[in-house]
């Protein structure tokens, strides 16, 4: 039988898909123990998950926390970093550990037949962290080579910059490495203090999602967090106003071939009502392949190798941001025509009946293919823990993203978005661009030194 | 440990693997052409990344963007290209197998006639950017393009990197599209693996529908190209970065060839994670290094195995180098202990293990049983690709250590901070890259 071409197929029915249970308990300790069986292969992913991030650094020692989550793994007690590794890549283990402005995260995924050894080995990192003198220097030393090499990355001098100009010393301001000056400031007492006062199993969830069952690993996390305990303590006190600065900031970078762009403000918490309105209108405005920005951009104009927008949902409220490197004759236009969709989108272009069907059938119909691998269930269990979301967030998403309307996505960009409050950041060559940047209606261009953030 | 899978052949010559796994009630289309940069000649590089792109600009009974329909019946998607092979991938609800099983073939079977001028020069815009994106405008990113220069010789297919060199882009022209799609883009060329929740049967039913029509193009004979180096050369340049690095670059067994899943190892061990020999000298105990890492970056012809080593701040690589260099020399005298041995055979069982977990995209089981099915004829190879890795013995690894990491025969590439061309390692030639 041959095809006639005439039309696309029409999608058909898909087996239904249900996101498997969460089992939960709670230890004696106060930490909370979450599994989920997944059997397709023989592994089992752990992710310790700790409420307290890069947002919780105290003024002045900025990166603390970092610093504190990088040094967990180098050793404990009469075990060095080398031994402590050692131990890890004999179980073939693929370790991880990863900090944002409200958590840490650090993660073992290994064979089950090696999971009790590393359960073992995630208590020990977690508890009893050796956090020697020695070590910290090493640790912070690799830290200030770090942030050296950075200074000459675009995308993470926008992303430094960007922050600073949005947030100043909120606790959102700085990037979790922090600066030279914090770092240099710390010593291993901070480590350890923080330590102490942060990283408690009142402040922690255990997660375990692959080949395994809820009482045996409550039984093994029983035993080797037997040690742990204590209630977390304030550590952060950072507050501060937000900013209200320049609209238009340039990073100079002398003979760039392009120009890095950062646009937009602080927008919105992850506990807003408007959350699955917001990603259906991010969708369509900058979130997918086909967004207006992308397809404007990069499919009509050719000036950038990919756009995008997104609203960076955290427990305070996060940014809505648009980023693009384009080439440097554009850039000017670049930053116009994002504007100019950022503004449509919320009334004077409302989206189309096609684009809403496509932004929620982008989110959803694909929805079960979040859920294929232990690491990708066990990052979408750690959400519920980290945003205080109720087990049936996974089982509501889809028909809750499917009854979102027009007029909502309209409405909730303009809530949430105001064009008149864009803060645009360009890390290029301001010699080539600058009269450009002056023209476009918004400010004289301020230069950002890299000093300041 | 293993995929399973069923193999058919269409007339045409297509390769159709087939793999049931109903975990998920997903399906990943996975479809490779065995083209890449290699199949270009000097004057015309770049030229299989750019066409990657076009095959996104529609077809001609959907001629308008590739990712619409897609993205709205949920699929994800994307494509790549490299020096061997250009593979494009779905993965979408089960639902929705059939949609990208048309859109594949139709742009398999009609590009053509719907592809544009205006297409074309904007999609090499695109590709422009993407050049100055992620390697451009990013520190030390011209180092690829100066490794395989000074690797592979002017005429070999390795010399230049797949993005492809600016004037060769900018010069090439929409008639050479057309040439290069007849050539290389038809069945006989290709290779299709359909993995996740299906019933083969239909499945087979549906993928004949769709491709069995699509006329058989000539069989591309294979390019086979042989390289070596004869000495050490010797170069450095200048970079818009804050820290000296070192690259050591050697040419060694091609994928799946004698000595590359030893040299696969070897590297692992030499500098891969905090247990390696060079992070643990280098970075942990003299901390001359800021970071350091080691590949055998294994290709059809040929691979190379490659060391990369970043200064720490007041550190020359002529330091870097001695170090490195002493390194390798011990693993060739003394070879590995078993210690060693121990932890890289576990470490290749989970990493395989870790390899079954999805069915598509990049690296999933669709795009492995391609890449078997494709570079060996033999898609049944999981297992025996483990059994490689669990097979080197000591003295094995030893040999290859020896006979490839050669530092008479190599490549010593230095990046430094422009002004500061002290801090290369000794005798080296300015290069010239773009």
């Amino acid at each position: 039988m041959t095809v006639t071409r005439t039309e696309l197929p029409e999608p058909g029915p898909t087996r239904p898909f249900s996101f498997p249970a969460i089992e939960k308990s709670t230890l004696a300790n106060g930490l909370r123990l979450w599994t989920v069986s997944h059997r397709s292969v023989p592994l089992v992913a752990f992710m310790l998950l700790v409420r307290r991030g890069a947002a919780s650094d105290p003024m002045g020692k900025e990166g603390l926390a970092a610093v504190t989550a990088d040094m967990l793994d180098e050793g404990t007690g009469d075990r060095s970093a080398i031994d402590m590794h050692e131990a890890l890549a004999r179980l073939g283990a693929q370790f991880d550990t990863d900090i944002g402005s409200d958590a840490m995260v650090v993660s073992i995924t290994v064979l089950s037949r090696f999971c009790d050894r590393a359960l073992e080995l995630l208590a020990d990192i977690l508890v009893r962290p050796a956090l020697r003198e020695d070590d910290f220097a090493r640790v912070r030393q690799l830290r200030l080579h770090r942030l050296t090499q950075i200074r000459d990355m675009p995308a993470a001098v926008a992303d430094r910059a960007f922050l600073k100009l949005l947030y100043g010393v909120h606790p959102y301001g700085h990037s979790a490495i922090g600066d030279e000056a914090s770092l240099a400031s710390m010593t291993v007492d901070d480590v350890r203090g923080f330590h102490e006062r942060a990283i408690r199993p009142s402040a922690a969830t255990l997660i375990a999602v692959g080949d395994c069952d809820h009482a045996v690993m409550q039984r093994l996390a029983a035993e080797v967090f037997a040690d742990w305990s204590g209630a977390d303590g304030a550590v952060g006190g950072r507050d501060g106003d937000l900013p209200r600065g320049a609209r238009m900031n340039v990073v100079p970078r002398p003979r760039a071939p392009q120009s890095e762009l950062r646009i937009g403000h602080v927008a919105v918490g992850r506990d807003t009502p408007d959350y699955h309105a917001l990603l259906v209108a991010n969708t369509i405005l900058g979130g997918q392949f086909v967004s207006r920005i992308n397809l404007n951009l990069r499919e009509d104009k050719g000036v950038t190798y990919g756009a995008r927008t997104a609203f960076e949902f955290r427990r305070l409220p996060g940014p809505f941001v648009l980023q693009v490197s384009v080439e440097t004759s554009a850039t000017a236009l670049a930053i116009e025509e994002s504007i100019r969709e950022i503004t449509a989108i919320r009334g004077p272009r409302p989206v189309t009946a096609e684009e809403l069907s496509l932004g929620i059938a982008a989110l959803t119909r694909g929805y079960a293919r979040n859920f294929e691998t232990a690491d990708q269930i066990a990052r979408a269990v750690m959400q519920l823990a980290l945003y205080d979301l109720s087990d049936d967030y996974f089982a509501e998403f889809v028909p809750r993203v499917e009854r979102v309307t027009a007029d909502e996505v309209c409405a909730v960009m303009a809530r949430h978005v105001d064009p008149s409050r864009l803060t645009t950041l360009v890390v290029g060559d301001v010699d080539v661009i600058g009269a450009d940047l002056g023209r476009l209606g918004l400010g004289d261009p301020v230069i950002v030194s890299g000093d300041s953030f | 440990m293993n995929i399973s899978f069923t193999k058919h052949t269409l007339d045409n010559g297509l390769d159709v693997l087939l793999h049931e796994d109903h975990a998920c009630p997903i399906v990943a289309v996975n479809l490779w052409y065995h083209v890449g940069s290699k199949n270009e000649v000097p004057g015309k590089t770049g030229f299989a990344h750019l066409f990657e792109h076009l095959m996104f600009e529609g077809s001609e009974h959907h001629d308008r963007g590739f990712f619409q329909p897609l993205q709205g019946a949920g699929a994800a998607l994307n494509g790549s290209t490299n020096a061997d092979r250009t593979n494009y991938w779905e993965v979408v609800p089960s639902g929705a197998l059939e949609l990208a099983l048309w859109m594949e073939s139709d742009r398999m079977g009609y590009l053509l006639p719907a592809l544009t001028q205006t297409k074309f020069a904007n999609q090499r815009d695109v590709v422009l950017n993407e050049r100055r994106q992620n390697y451009e405008n990013r520190p030390y990113g011209l180092a690829p393009m100066a490794l395989l220069n000074a690797l592979f010789p002017a005429d070999h297919p390795y010399h230049w990197a797949t993005i492809g060199e600016i004037a060769d882009l900018e010069a090439v022209e929409l008639d050479e599209a057309h040439a290069f799609f007849r050539r290389y883009y038809h069945p006989a060329n290709a290779s299709l693996a359909i993995a996740g929740d299906i019933e083969s049967a239909p499945t087979l039913d549906l993928v004949r529908q769709y491709f069995g029509e699509l006329a058989p193009g000539e069989r591309v004979a294979p390019v086979r190209v042989m390289a070596s180096l004869a000495r050490d050369v010797r170069i450095y340049f200048e970079d818009r970065v804050e820290l000296p690095r070192l690259y050591l670059a050697w040419i060694t067994p091609a994928m799946f060839g004698e000595g590359d899943a030893d040299l696969d190892l070897a590297t692992d061990l030499l500098a891969n994670g905090k247990t390696s020999r060079l992070y643990r000298r280098l970075v942990f105990e003299q901390r001359i290094a800021t970071d350091v890492s080691a590949s055998q970056n294994s290709r059809e012809m040929a691979g190379y195995a490659q060391v990369t080593v970043t200064a720490a701040p007041g550190h020359a690589l002529a330091e870097l180098e001695d170090a490195v260099v002493e390194e390798i020399r011990r693993l060739a005298a003394d070879g590995p202990n078993d210690e060693e041995m121990e932890r890289g055979r576990v470490q290749a069982e989970s990493q395989f293990v870790f390899r079954l977990q999805t069915i598509g995209g990049f690296g999933g089981k669709s795009d492995q049983l391609n890449a078997y099915n494709m570079f060996l004829g033999d898609a049944d190879y999981f297992d025996r690709d483990l059994q490689r890795y669990q097979a080197v013995t000591k003295a094995a690894l030893q040999q290859a250590v020896a006979d490839y990491l050669d530092p008479a025969r190599r490549v010593t590439l230095s990046i430094v901070p422009t002004g500061r061309v002290a801090l290369v390692a000794p005798n080296s030639e300015p290069a010239v890259v773009t």
